[in-house]
This record gives C-alpha cells, sequence and structure tokens, in this order.
C-alpha cells in the first residue's frame, strides 16, 4: 500500500469518526424527552447549588509538569528517527545518543532536585 | 484453515460482487480502490462498538465475580444482552444541558473522545492481511493520535463549570501528560530493534522471537502497560474519576447518549492498549505453536484476539484487586520511576544488540541486563519502600505473649 493512498484512507476514516461520533448525539435528538424544569438544569456539582465560580483557582503546579512534558515529548520525536536507524548508525550514534539522554536525564535530576516534581 | 483464515477477504469479495454487478465494468474498475477501503472503514466501525459493548458485559461480570457477585444475568442468557438494554436506555434519556455550562463545547467534548479512540483502530493489524491502514509511521501515529484525548477532557471539565469537574479534568490532564512520557520512551527499544515504525513490520520483526523473552522487553513492557493503564485512566489510575473524591470526575453534569460516548472512549482505550502491547512484545497475530512446530492450529486473526483478551481481562483484574493511587504518588510513579527505568532500557536494549546472536546473548544478556534492571529498581525503590516501613508503627508482640511464647 503507497503511503499516499494510506494517508488518504487516514482522512477518510477520521471524517467517518467524526459522522461516527456524531450519529448517537443526532440520533437521540429525535427521541428523547424534553422535559425542562429549574432543577434539572441547575449544575449538579455535588448535589447542593454550587457557591463559587469554579474557574477562579487554577494549582500552578499543573503548569510545572506540563513544562517538564513539552521538553521531554519533544525528546521522544529526537530520540525516534535514531531509534529506526539504529541498527545502520552504529556505535558513533550510539554514543552520542546516550550524551544526549545523559543531558536529559541530568534536566530531569535537576527538576527532581528542585522539587518540581513534588506535588503539594 | 485457509478459508477461516481469509474469511474476513472472502467477506469483502462478497461485498463487492453487489457493486460488480449493479455497476458498468469500466465504473467499477475505475472504483475498486475506493469502495474497498470504504468496506474496510465500515468494518472497523462496527467492529468497534462491538468490542465496546462486549467489553462492558466483560467487565461487570468479571469485577462482579471477584467481589463475589453475579453481575448482569436478567437480560439474556448470563446477561449478554444487557449492553444493548443500557445502550437503548442512554439513547432515550432526556440530554440536559445545564444552564450554567459552555453548550458549545459542552457537546462538542464526547464527540472530540470518541474519533481518536476509534482512530487508533485504523492501524491496529488484527490478522496477517488484516490492517486498514499499513502506514510507515504508525506509532508516531498512536502517541499523536491518543495525547487529543486530554483536550476533549480538558474541555468537558472547563465547560462544566463544576469545581469537580474541573478538578478532575485537570488532573487527568496532568497524568496523561505524564503517563504519555515513558509510553513513548517504552517504546523505543522496539523501534531499535525492529528498525521501523510500523505496527505490521514490528510483527514480522517478532518472527524469530517475540520481544517479551528479552529483558528490555519485560521492562518495557511492564512500563507500556501501566503507563497505557493510566492513558485510558483505567483503574488504578483512575484519579480522574475517583467517585469517592470528585463525585463522577469530568462527566458529571453528562446525561444520555453524551455519557455513553465517554463510557465508549475509555472501553475502546481500553482494547487498545491491550492490543497494542500484544503487537508490539507479544508478537501480534504470530501463532506461537506455529512458530514452534510449523503446525497452524488457528487462524492469525483469533491468535490476535485471544492475546488481547488476556491483557484486557488482566485491566479487568487491576480493576478488581487493587486500591486507587493518590495523586502525588500517581504522578511521582511517572516522573521518578518509570521515566528512569525506561531510559535505562535505552542502553540495555543497545548492549542486547552487539552481543553475538545465540547462547552468549541470552545467558549474558539475561544476566547483565536482568542485573542492571533490578539494581535501578532497587534504587529508585528504596527511599520509598524506608518511608514506607517508618510511616507506620510497626506492630509488636504484647510482652505477656512473648513471655508464653518463650515459656
Amino acid at each position: 500500500m503507497s503511503q499516499d493512498l494510506a494517508w488518504s484512507t487516514l482522512g477518510l476514516a477520521g471524517l467517518f469518526a467524526i459522522i461516527f461520533s456524531t450519529l448517537p448525539i443526532a440520533g437521540a435528538f429525535f427521541f428523547r424527552p424534553r422535559k425542562s424544569n429549574p432543577g434539572k438544569t441547575a449544575s449538579y456539582e455535588c448535589g447542593l447549588h454550587p457557591k463559587v465560580n469554579p474557574l477562579l483557582h487554577i494549582h500552578i503546579q499543573y503548569y510545572l509538569f506540563a513544562l517538564a512534558f513539552l521538553i521531554f515529548s519533544i525528546e521522544i520525536l529526537y530520540v525516534y528517527p535514531w531509534a529506526v536507524n539504529f541498527k545502520t548508525l552504529g556505535v558513533p550514534a550510539l554514543i552520542e545518543m546516550v550524551i544526549f539522554l545523559g543531558v536529559l536525564l541530568i534536566g530531569l535530576l535537576y527538576a527532581w532536585k528542585k522539587g518540581g516534581l513534588e506535588w503539594n | 484453515m485457509e478459508l477461516i483464515e481469509g474469511l474476513f477477504s472472502l467477506i469483502k469479495q462478497g461485498v463487492l460482487l453487489l457493486p460488480k454487478t449493479l455497476l458498468p465494468a469500466e465504473i467499477y474498475q475505475r472504483f475498486e480502490i475506493q469502495l474497498s477501503i470504504l468496506i474496510g472503514i465500515t468494518a472497523i466501525l462496527i467492529f468497534a462498538p462491538v468490542t465496546m459493548l462486549f467489553l462492558t458485559w466483560l467487565e461487570r461480570k468479571v469485577v462482579a465475580r471477584m467481589q463475589k457477585r453475579y453481575g448482569p444475568n436478567r437480560v439474556g442468557k448470563f446477561g449478554v444482552l444487557q449492553p444493548f438494554a443500557d445502550g437503548i436506555k442512554m439513547f432515550l434519556k432526556e440530554d440536559i444541558i445545564p444552564l450554567a455550562v459552555d453548550p458549545v463545547l459542552h457537546t462538542l467534548a464526547p464527540m472530540l473522545i470518541v474519533v481518536p479512540a476509534v482512530l487508533l483502530f485504523t492501524v491496529m493489524p488484527f490478522g496477517r492481511d488484516l490492517i486498514l491502514v499499513d502506514l510507515n509511521i504508525a506509532i508516531l501515529f498512536i502517541m499523536s493520535i491518543s495525547s487529543i484525548e486530554t483536550i476533549a477532557i480538558l474541555m468537558a471539565g472547563w465547560s462544566s463549570r463544576n469545581t469537580y469537574s474541573l478538578l478532575s479534568s485537570l488532573r487527568a490532564a496532568a497524568q496523561v501528560v505524564s503517563y504519555e512520557i515513558p509510553l513513548g520512551f517504552s517504546l523505543v527499544p522496539v523501534i531499535m530493534m525492529s528498525g521501523t515504525l510500523s505496527t505490521q513490520g514490528i510483527i514480522h520483526a517478532q518472527e524469530g522471537g517475540w520481544y517479551i523473552f528479552t529483558p528490555w522487553g519485560v521492562l518495557g513492557f511492564l512500563i507500556f502497560f501501566l503507563s497505557g493503564c493510566a492513558e485510558v485512566n483505567r483503574s488504578p489510575f483512575d484519579v480522574p474519576e475517583a467517585e469517592s473524591e470528585l463525585i463522577a470526575g469530568f462527566h458529571t453534569e453528562y446525561s444520555g447518549m453524551k455519557f455513553g460516548l465517554f463510557y465508549m472512549a475509555e472501553f475502546l482505550g481500553a482494547f487498545a492498549i491491550s492490543a497494542f502491547g500484544v503487537t508490539f512484545f507479544f508478537g501480534g497475530w504470530l501463532d506461537p505453536i506455529q512458530q514452534l512446530t510449523g503446525v497452524q492450529v488457528l487462524p492469525t486473526w483469533i491468535w490476535f484476539m485471544l492475546k488481547s483478551y488476556v491483557f484486557v481481562f488482566v485491566m479487568f483484574w487491576f480493576r478488581g484487586t487493587l486500591p486507587r493511587f493518590r495523586v502525588d504518588l500517581l504522578l511521582g510513579f511517572a516522573w521518578k520511576y518509570l521515566l528512569p527505568m525506561a531510559l535505562i532500557n535505552i542502553p540495555i536494549t543497545a548492549m542486547w544488540h552487539f552481543l553475538p546472536a545465540g547462547p552468549i546473548r541470552w545467558t549474558v544478556g539475561w544476566i547483565v541486563g536482568g542485573g542492571i534492571i533490578f539494581g535501578a529498581h532497587q534504587a529508585f525503590t528504596a527511599k520509598r519502600l524506608k518511608r514506607l516501613y517508618t510511616a507506620y508503627d510497626r506492630p509488636t508482640r504484647p510482652d505477656i505473649l512473648k513471655a508464653n511464647a518463650s515459656g
């Protein structure tokens, strides 16, 4: 299978997947009851009436993990092409990659030491 | 045997007969490839909901048996029609959109969460010739597609305007991005040894021996499976849906079919993780009996299903037996244990490759590789174990019992 055909098949599959995920909701539109009342349309939350706007506080901790994720997920993109050609590139590329991963590991240890990976 | 092996291509030929007789030969020749692709996509879109329905029934049955209950046993024999009854019920339920929510994001989130879960099935090798798209960068595709689910969960939590939903979706985002890193690095050894990113190529590379029989394969599979369970928010990593702390998590405000779509995405993800774990480490559709004796007993697609369902069962087993992680331990487990172990796995794989093939590789590789893995495991868990044992006053024997025992 040529890769052009593969990607066009994937695009078509994506289109069908979107239709597939829309159909149940669209289909239920014709069958579901519509008996709304103020009690139903209030936020459920935990059964009591919500008191505060929930969008006020987001902990800074999430951003630290997002930053660490960003660094490492880009590293993965660098490692994959090397991994595919590992057998042909041989020892020199392996040593380079070990150095690269070592730098990566030092970064992880730094974040660890600074408490960036601790959850409070 | 050949008949069962080629069952699905026979069905495809049978379905293609209809346009062949109806359309003029010229137009049929022009559109034959497109028609067969459409049939393939339709097969995936039939397979996905059937798998989901079967898995919901299986999970309730398996977990019930582990908790000494019967599980569903009223609708149909052994309750097999229960998922259909649930589906019809969800379909006929009122779709409540609370006044406070953002209606557009609230409606889009369940649709968006199903799309990547279904797309994962397009690159899944079900059998020897049974794959919709043999993509050359399938692993990259899997990694990129599966992270879309985070956005859908964030959309659901953000649009609900609900403290617990927002908290749950943020936790889910933190968890999924944390576990994506070990998941990605655990596949690097597989790519190194097979030299390809295509799923079929990886299976063909395992014809000489499954990757699970090597030290890096064992470690890689464990990391892959655990982080995969966390990716799809399965127990014991189901912190985002922790019903005892967060009501129902990000789908608290959903009802009817929208809730059903969240449910569907979770089960499709669980099946996909098991299936890809089998593909990358357990030889996918390769027939172990044929590899040993040369006699094919079962068609390849049945082998794939059997192996996948073993790991689906293991996931249900986790849910039946393990308590839920705490949030800080959950993130610490990904960053301070799984990620360093996954990085250590890469040099071990390189060592395995440079050892001469044969008995030397098996003995030296296993002893050195296993030793490094065991040592690293001890080093990374030493602090945790120490803390675990000092945190509690260990029960000691009362003096009176001591005296009795000695006397």
